[in-house]
């Protein structure tokens, strides 16, 4: 008798499992948004945001890295794929084999601040300087001006768009297929926080991170565009009038023209509410103009 | 009814069975299938002897020796830690404890297995990364050795209980034959009852080894990820488990790059399997 209630209960068991894994079209209205994650969590109060003013309306998000997302916009498993890089011109590529034709949004500005030690008396340096520290050219810190003492380079991992613009920007000078690389000695770390707290704990590290993930443990340092232009601290206001040189755009791409709700939500993202958002994440709204 | 209704229960079960198989071999050939593309392009020495990884340089590099001897020097650091605690951990509980002690402490080291990897990187990171720092002076607490004592604690439970069952399962008669000719219990534990269960603990290693090499997580977070031929074991190294939870997230999809990741797992699954067969074989050696 027991075992005849133990195979009832299986068999109803297993079903509700085949009812679980199948594809859930359930919701017309849900609006699917993945990739960066530098912008996961704007993308997130966003959409907390947006629900709030429509409760119609529902949307996830996640993360997985800029690559993730627009492989999902490819893939037709997102509606909107967030990307801290621009779009690559073989994903281009693909997406129109596969039927889209994706549309950018520029819908933030990221400031990357280049961080040090509080106790590194090095207070400014150059983009060459820079990108010889990180290629491993410059190797102790006597050399631009600070103690005799080996640095400690930082960077994130390669999964991060952030990374990417480092290396063009930075390492290769905006030669976005220049020669320039990270030196093998280089520590990749797997997120922002790591990076802090190295610094914060290693007196000869250097490291960047995105201007809002920055906290009073570490320094940030003064960067200039060429020998001889001024040096200019990372802020909201050197990022929005593009005086601090270390500063990109994050994007999100739909599959086609938005329409409707995803239309809807790009707007509120661009709007005067959204870009409102930005700031109280820590990142740069866009410039007016 | 009942006749039908077991026949259906038992192929019910077979399905399972096959279904595990199935799936092992899908796994294998959709990593053999993108993993087998990049050799289109590069050449397969490149790959497994070049010494440098650099897969977003122009033109790119994808040698993985340094990330191979970066995960055989974690490794090794972790079984060479955890290797006699794990032993001495199995003979305590197996042999030495008192009952009541046994069973607490058995369950006390399974639990160690059920913390997330994740959290035993973050404990690393802020507890153990500085004090490595700091007790060999160096200039950051990343380090092979870090990652090697982190996954050291997340090989040990599933060396001692592997080992603790085949301690206890070395027949009684053994021990009491031991005993009986004069031999003290030390004599016994080291004389009889290890080599009596040599098969089982050396299987409990090589599955702790398996245990360690595919970890990712907390290598990740605590070993500096830099991809440079490991040289000591003080200094930062990359892993290739780390590489590919690393750069997966942003590959093109279909590109050199993306193919060599798979490569990679191809190698570590490769890696993970003969292992896996050495315990299966060590299990199964006759006790003579």
């Amino acid at each position: 008798m027991k075992t005849d209630r133990l195979f009832q209960v299986a068999v109803v068991a297993s079903g509700i499992f085949c009812m679980g894994i199948l594809p859930v079209h359930a919701k017309d209205r849900m609006i699917q948004i993945k990739g960066s994650d530098t912008i996961v969590n704007v993308s997130q109060a966003w959409a907390e945001a947006f629900m709030g003013e429509h409760p119609e309306a529902s949307i996830a998000v996640t993360g997985g890295g800029s690559g993730t997302g627009i492989a999902a916009l490819i893939n037709g498993t997102t509606d909107i794929a967030n990307s801290s890089r621009k779009i690559k011109k073989k994903e281009l590529e693909d997406a129109q084999k596969a039927g889209y034709y994706p549309e950018e949004f520029k819908v933030a500005i990221d400031a990357l601040a280049v961080i040090v030690n509080p106790a590194n008396p090095v207070k400014e340096l150059t983009i060459d300087q820079l990108s010889g520290i990180f290629t491993g050219k410059i190797t102790n810190w006597n050399e631009v001006g600070g103690k005799d003492q080996k640095i400690l380079v930082l960077s994130r991992e390669r999964n991060s768009g952030t990374h990417m613009y480092f290396l063009e920007q930075v390492l290769r000078k905006g030669h976005e297929k220049g020669p320039e690389q990270f030196a093998p000695s280089v520590l990749m770390l797997p997120s922002s926080e790591a990076i802090i707290n190295e610094t914060s704990t290693s007196e000869s590290a250097i490291g960047y991170d995105g201007l809002g993930y920055v906290t009073p443990k570490v320094k940030t340092i003064a960067i200039a565009a060429k020998h001889g232009t001024p040096f200019v601290l990372p802020s909201k206001d050197t990022a929005t009038d593009h005086t601090y040189p270390v500063w990109r755009f994050l994007y999100m791409y739909t599959g086609f023209k938005p329409k409707g709700e995803i239309k809807a939500f790009l707007d509120f993202a661009l709007s005067e509410k959204g870009q409102k958002i930005v700031e109280e994440m820590g990142f740069v709204p866009l410039n007016k103009e | 009814m009942r006749k039908f209704r077991e026949a259906i229960i038992e192929k019910a079960i077979l399905l399972n069975g096959f279904a595990c198989i199935l799936f092992v071999i899908l796994i294998f050939v959709f990593l053999a299938k993108d993993g087998l593309t990049l050799f289109r392009t590069i050449a397969i020495q490149d790959f497994l002897f070049g010494k440098i990884w650099s897969p977003l340089a122009e033109p790119p590099q994808f040698g993985i020796l340094p990330l191979f001897l970066g995960s055989l020097v974690v490794t090794l650091g972790a079984t060479v830690i955890s290797v006699p605690l794990g032993i001495a951990c199995a003979i305590f509980i197996g042999e030495i404890a008192p009952r009541w002690m046994r069973e607490t402490l058995k369950a006390g080291v399974e639990l160690l297995a059920a913390i997330p990897s994740i959290v035993i990187g973050f404990i690393g990171m802020t507890l153990l990364g500085p004090v490595v720092k700091n007790l060999f002076h160096l200039p950051t607490g990343l380090t092979a050795v870090t990652g090697s004592i982190a996954l050291a604690f997340m090989a040990i439970p599933t060396m001692v209980s592997i080992m603790e069952d085949a301690i206890t399962s070395v027949p009684r008669t053994y021990k009491e034959g031991s005993l009986a000719l004069g031999a003290t219990h030390w004599q016994t534990i080291y004389r009889v009852i290890i080599p009596a269960a040599s098969s089982g603990i050396v299987a409990a290693i090589m599955l702790g080894i398996g245990r360690v090499i595919g970890e990712t997580m907390a290598v990740m977070m605590l070993t500096g990820n830099a991809s440079v031929m490991p040289k000591t074991i003080l200094a930062p190294v990359r892993t290739m488990t780390a590489t590919i939870a690393a750069e997966m997230g942003e590959t093109v999809r279909g590109s050199e790059h993306y193919f060599s990741l798979f490569a990679i797992g191809l190698v570590l699954f490769g890696i993970t399997f003969l292992i896996n067969f050495l315990s299966d074989m060590a299990r199964h050696r006759k006790i003579r």
